[in-house]
């Protein structure tokens, strides 16, 4: 067996086995969960066994059906592939698990397509098809988030939806430009055939614009950010955590790829507008974003703004483009997957045990739960970059490209966001340990609200968050080990 | 043919193509009935769809049948816009489902009417703006 067998499976598993859930979710609710959660656990065999075969043969490529890979459905993978692939089906695995919460039937089919989708972003090598998975793990994401209950949710998930589908659509116009410019959709020969084109002309450049764009808008830089706080304050909790983990990560990702990966760092030197542009909306996405999350006071808008902030750093790094900074980039777009992917759990697992839902509902409550409240602490910590979590190294990378490059500015900029997460975290950190708890006629007023009597947390939530902060600081203790990781892929590009 | 009557429809087909986009757009972020937005959100998709087709036309261009005689028109742009509009119809399905709902929350379909009711909510606005939704995940785990 090697690499290019198991590509399709990423894809194809979760999307076959989504029937299953939806079949048996009337009669066997019970089942249908189980089902779910043995093909997330397939997926993180899969993807493992993925990355060990990238590791020892090098990058896979296959094209369904054998068909000519110019035409075909190509699926490509290199040790980055293999990493994000690992993240999407781990994430996912997680943020279901970490739930108390039994889905329905069809809710677990939805699960497995946001899986397939976002897999189906990871591996593709045909950027039509990319645009083709992002609606797919689009569409999911929608009708998850319209999964919970009331009226907030159907609004949050509408605005979500009209949003996304426009950026997704912006996204297939600038694909149009690239293939009326080459007159072709396969990511290998495009990198070519827009160089030949020449990286400088308007067709070309309007091409890159209209993708980068589009795949913001998933990203949530500053601007494009406002469909965020609603529909993760909106979304079953769990949804929120593996959005928030996966979501913003694999548009991330998928943005990086087309930059380097198609029309690679030559556009930038000959549109340097453009770069400076990107620059721009990252540093202004970093600081709003961070702003935002300082006055927000609902725990989960407060998490959904910090990951516009972050989101900002990753397009920093992006946009600077030299091999630290990019490095930089992708360790700090993998560290906030897991401590944000953890914090919403966390959040979800302290609304169910507490009911509390707002910085100032969480005064006091990590000595009823002490074990939350440490990992809160630790993720939280990440959030901000203190050593020895992942977050501290993709922030300490990203400085120091920053300061390669000569981008003072940048480098600021990333400073920064270090202090403004400080005082958005450092706040929810402070109310958790040191606030006073709520007197207990609010108290009682809570739980008639929906928090449970006992206030206790269930078992999952808690190896999930423990699981969470333990590879927080695991990544960032082995920050060096990542970084070579992603460096064959970097070195490759830049 | 000669060159100028591409020229022509290819001109025309590109105005359109940017007509469609733009009223599109304007629909969707201007208009405030939900159903018009989804509308807009339509008429917008079929505006880089109809980019795509125009894409694949070359002059004297016969359908792209093999037992036919070439030149032919471009097919694969074709056969991505029958994709893209399966993934419009999706979209549209599921942006028309949730607009049900909405409606059978709040009684309009106007996005203005709607933010009135949420600002008139006593709880609205405030810390945690809790909907209905809010006891719902410990019904669920209880």
């Amino acid at each position: 067996m090697n690499g290019a067998d198991l590509l399709p499976l990423l894809v194809a598993v979760p999307l076959l086995a989504a029937v299953g859930p939806l079949l048996l979710g009337a009669r066997r609710p019970r089942l249908a969960r189980a089902v779910v959660v043995a093909v997330l656990a397939g997926q993180v065999a899969l993807a493992v066994a993925l990355a060990g075969l990238v590791l020892a043969d090098g990058p896979a490529s296959s094209v369904v059906g054998a068909i000519p890979a110019a035409f075909g459905i190509g699926l490509f993978a290199d040790r980055l592939t293999a990493a994000m692939a690992v993240l999407v089906a781990v994430g996912a695995l997680g943020a279901f698990l970490g739930d108390g919460r039994r889905p329905s039937g069809p809710e677990g089919s939805l699960w497995l397509l946001l899986v397939a989708g976002l897999s189906g972003v990871v591996v593709t090598a045909d950027v039509f098809n990319l645009y083709v998975f992002l609606e797919i793990s689009g569409l999911a994401a929608y009708a998850l988030v319209a999964s919970a209950r009331g009226a907030d949710a159907g609004l949050a998930a509408l605005k979500y939806l009209l949003v996304g589908t426009v950026g997704a659509t912006l996204y297939l116009l600038g694909v149009g430009y690239a293939f009326v410019a080459t007159g072709t959709l396969a990511m290998a020969d495009l990198a070519p055939a827009l160089a030949a084109a020449g990286h400088g002309s308007t067709l070309v450049v309007a091409a890159f614009v209209l993708m980068a764009v589009g795949l913001a808008v998933k990203l949530a830089l500053f601007p494009l950010h406002g469909w965020k706080p609603d529909a993760y304050a909106a979304a079953p909790p769990a949804v929120a955590a593996v959005l928030a983990a996966l979501g913003s990560t694999v548009a991330g990702y998928a943005l990086l790829r087309i930059t380097y990966g198609v029309f690679t760092p030559a556009l930038f030197e000959a549109a340097p507008a453009v770069r400076t542009l990107l620059l721009v909306a990252a540093a202004v996405s970093v600081l709003a974003g961070g702003a935002l999350a300082l006055r927000a006071s609902e725990v989960r808008r407060l998490l959904a703004y910090s990951s516009v902030s972050q989101v900002g750093l990753f397009g920093l790094g992006l946009a600077l483009s030299t091999p630290l900074a990019v490095t930089g980039a992708l360790v700090g777009l993998v560290g906030h997957a897991v401590a944000k992917g953890g914090l919403f759990v966390a959040a979800g697992a302290i609304d169910r045990a507490h009911g509390a839902r707002t910085v100032e509902e969480y005064a006091g409550l990590a000595r009823r739960s002490p074990l939350v409240g440490a990992a809160v602490a630790v993720l939280a910590v990440s959030l901000v970059g203190l050593p020895p979590t992942v977050g501290f190294a993709g922030k300490w990378y990203l400085a120091l490209g920053a300061v390669g490059a000569g981008a003072w500015a940048a480098a600021g900029v990333v400073v920064a966001s270090t202090l403004l997460s400080l005082a958005y975290a450092g706040r929810l950190v402070e109310r958790l340990y040191l606030g006073e708890p709520a007197d207990p006629t609010v108290r009682t007023a809570l739980r008639a609200d929906g928090g449970r009597p006992d206030g206790t947390v269930e078992r999952p939530a808690l190896v999930v968050l423990a699981a969470a902060a333990v590879v927080v600081v695991a990544l960032g203790l082995g920050s060096t080990a990542l970084a070579d990781w992603f460096a064959p892929v970097v070195e490759g590009w830049l | 043919m000669t060159e100028l009557p591409f020229g022509v429809a290819a001109w025309a087909a590109h105005v359109a193509y940017a007509l469609l986009v733009g009223v599109g757009l304007f629909v969707l972020i201007d208009d405030e009935n939900l159903v018009k937005k989804v509308i807009g959100l339509n008429v917008f998709q079929t505006g880089v769809f109809l980019f795509f087709v125009t894409s694949a036309y070359r002059a004297d261009g016969a359908a792209p049948v093999l037992t036919g005689e070439g030149p032919f028109v471009n097919p694969l742009p074709h056969v991505l816009v029958l994709t893209a509009i399966v993934v419009g119809v999706a979209v549209s399905a599921v942006a028309l489902a949730l607009v049900v709902r909405i409606y059978g929350a709040y009684g309009t379909l106007r996005e203005d009417v709607i933010r009135e009711v949420r600002a008139g909510r006593p709880e609205a606005g405030d810390p945690a703006a809790r909907g209905t939704g809010a006891a719902e995940p410990e019904e669920g785990s209880a």
